[in-house]
């Protein structure tokens, strides 16, 4: 890391960075290496009192790859482009049928339609292990669900199903969080009552006759619920982030994103206009010295000071299950006069101890955080996105979001689940429901992490983050963990590369508080077979019986 | 019953091998082209090592010897 400018006046004014830590920058960046184990101590660098921005331990752990692995996964990769490569070459020579989109015999000499090779890796990769993917639910999403069976006579180009269902497969992929995705109880008929009153289509937008009375006492009570002077809803999460990103920022401001932010945000980002600058994943070095550099440069070329500058992170990203740093991202955000956009899609709802994302869960105020996004899909068992903040904000949105008037609003029977699941979390229902499926949910997390890492998986992320993602690295073991959790009755998401960087492939589980003990031992005694049959417990932290083939291989761990 | 296990820890190793080299999700047909060329290297591989690695081993061995023990051999002798 070279000194230039910027660190030079970070270390220089950062005297009680020098107290707390020494050689301020260059030390908190090999710190701040995401895939050590961190010590608690470790943590608090930043310049004042990071000891007292956190009430509670921060224990984040990114166990970094083991080398064995790493090369056999890479040669994995290898060894299945050389057979794609085969494939095409047949393909393209016409030895073996090919089931792709092609062009008709007389567009041949045009430019191509259909990209071949930019689909390369779909075609010879995706399509052997698709089995995986897009499977058929029959019932309600719940802690169990029913599964549509499905064949393939031909290695997953075509499906049939077999008309069989399989019943009750352990869900650990939906995002059911509070385990409100259910068909009956108080949230269903109180849906169900408000289609018979209001139907189920809106057939308007917001703004011209879409805006029913069940909107404004779905917005005053968003509003209550998150702490912030008002709210406003939209009928879809990806619609609020990349439709209404474009209407706070236009050419002329900077937006400093995380590196692994979604790609609603990245969309709404771009359509934006404004510069991009995206800083290492939860890293407050990067935002800070980006900071700093964006103030003291300004504007590319002219070098004017930027008109606005917002800082985008995410809640509980849900690929990585990691949580943001929000205390040190407020107190930057108020020593450079940054705006901050909270994402909380996967956070509302699951952290906390009220469950008021997490905000609540580090005991902030929310009216810190300008622009406090979130969405209903997760935790609330609907559809659609909200964005909070103060009033001016949120009238200014009204008029001029793209979402308020092109899209069509929500719909009634939704709106009100979402109303009653608000309530039932808040309280006001009278039930002390919501209470026990926040503390189901957060036993349920402690758990299910424990005893994974007991088992010697390696897991990804906060202790407290509901989404577990498990590694698996190889190519081949992506679809064999897929379909052998299947067998056990177990769903599973397995996630592959364009999500994730190439290598680090892994299984996302999502805990639920609808999940009761005896599931989650049902489905952890099946990980474990699973594990051991596929090998998969990497993990150099614990000496178990299954590590000890790669004990030789001693790595940097603590 | 040790013959059983036998074949059942085969088949595992097995297993483990497809996963590792990801023939897991190919065809069964390239599972058998790979296997073949795999196997046809690595009996090359044993071969050319059953032929040449006594030789060398041999020539070796005396070059080191006649380094150590400082013996005026002919280097006549040395070269056939």
């Amino acid at each position: 890391m070279t000194q230039n400018s910027a660190s030079k006046l970070l270390n220089r004014d950062a005297s009680q960075d020098k107290k707390t830590c020494g050689n301020g920058f260059v030390k908190s960046h090999c710190l701040f290496q995401q895939k050590r184990y961190r010590r608690p101590a470790e943590k608090n660098h930043h310049a004042s009192c990071t000891s007292l921005l956190y009430n509670k331990l921060f224990v984040e752990s990114f166990e970094e790859t083991p080398l064995l692995v790493a090369v056999l996964t890479y040669m994995g990769y290898g060894i299945l482009t050389i057979f794609g490569y085969l494939r095409d070459f047949l393909r393209d020579w016409k030895f073996e049928k090919c089931h792709l989109a092609r062009e008709r015999e007389e567009q041949k000499d045009f430019v191509p339609l259909y990209q071949d090779f930019e689909n390369f890796y779909t075609r010879n990769l995706y399509m052997r292990i698709r089995d995986n993917w897009n499977r058929p639910i029959c019932s309600v999403p719940g802690a169990k669900m029913d599964l549509v069976e499905r064949v393939t006579p031909d290695y997953n180009w075509t499906f049939e199903h077999t008309g069989k269902v399989l019943k009750d497969v352990i869900n650990m992929g939906s995002y059911n969080y509070l385990g409100f995705a259910e068909n009956s109880g108080t949230c269903a008929d109180a849906a169900a009552h408000s289609t018979v009153k209001y139907g189920v289509g809106v057939s308007s937008t917001r703004q011209e006759i879409g805006n029913l009375d069940k909107h404004e006492e779905l917005e005053k009570l968003v509003a209550r619920f998150l702490g912030v002077e008002s709210s406003m809803v939209f009928g879809m999460g990806f619609a609020t982030n990349s439709m209404n990103i474009p209407a706070l920022t236009g050419k002329g401001c900077l937006i400093l994103s995380d590196e692994l932010n979604h790609a609603s945000l990245v969309l709404g980002a771009r359509l934006s206009g404004s510069t991009i600058r995206v800083f290492k994943h939860n890293n407050m070095q990067s935002l800070e010295k980006m900071l700093r550099d964006a103030i003291v440069h300004g504007q590319p070329r002219t070098h004017r000071p930027w008109k606005k500058i917002l800082i985008v992170v995410e809640g509980i990203y849900s690929m990585e299950g990691s949580i943001v740093r929000l205390p040190e991202v407020i107190a930057l955000k108020k020593k450079y006069k940054a705006y901050l956009y909270l994402d909380e899609a996967h956070s509302i709802g699951a952290l906390g101890t009220r469950g008021r994302g997490v905000v609540d869960y580090f005991g902030l105020d929310p009216s810190d955080v300008d622009i406090m996004m979130g969405t209903f899909t997760k935790s609330f068992g609907a559809a659609g996105g909200y964005i909070g903040g103060k009033k001016e904000l949120i009238d200014y949105l009204r008029l001029h979001s793209h979402s308020a008037v092109y899209a069509t609003s929500m719909s009634p029977p939704i709106t009100q689940q979402i109303i009653t699941s608000m309530k039932c979390i808040m309280g006001k229902d009278g039930t002390t429901l919501g209470q026990e499926r926040l503390r189901q949910l957060s036993e349920n997390t402690t758990y299910f992490r424990r005893r994974l890492h007991e088992m010697g998986f390696i897991i990804y992320g906060n202790n407290d983050s509901p989404v577990v993602p498990l590694m698996l690295y190889m190519p081949a073991k992506i679809g064999a963990f897929g379909r052998e959790m299947l067998k056990r009755n177990i769903g599973t998401v397995v996630v592959g590369f364009p999500a994730t960087p190439i290598i680090e492939s892994r299984a996302r589980f999502c805990v639920s508080a609808a999940h009761t003990r005896e599931m989650l031992d049902t489905a952890l005694n099946a990980i474990s077979e699973v594990g051991d049959l596929l090998q998969l417990k990497y993990s150099r932290k614990y000496r178990g019986e299954e590590s000890s083939c790669f004990s030789y291989l001693e790595s940097h761990q603590d | 019953m040790d013959m059983k296990n036998m074949r059942e820890y085969m088949s595992w190793l097995y297993y483990q091998y497809l996963l590792i080299t990801g023939i897991y999700v190919l065809e069964p047909w390239e599972q058998s082209i790979f296997n073949t060329v795999l196997f046809t290297m690595v009996a090359m591989v044993i071969y050319t090592s059953y032929v040449f690695v006594p030789i060398h081993v041999r020539l070796a061995l005396e070059f080191f010897c006649e380094l150590v023990g400082g013996q005026p051999e002919s280097t006549v002798a040395l070269m056939t």
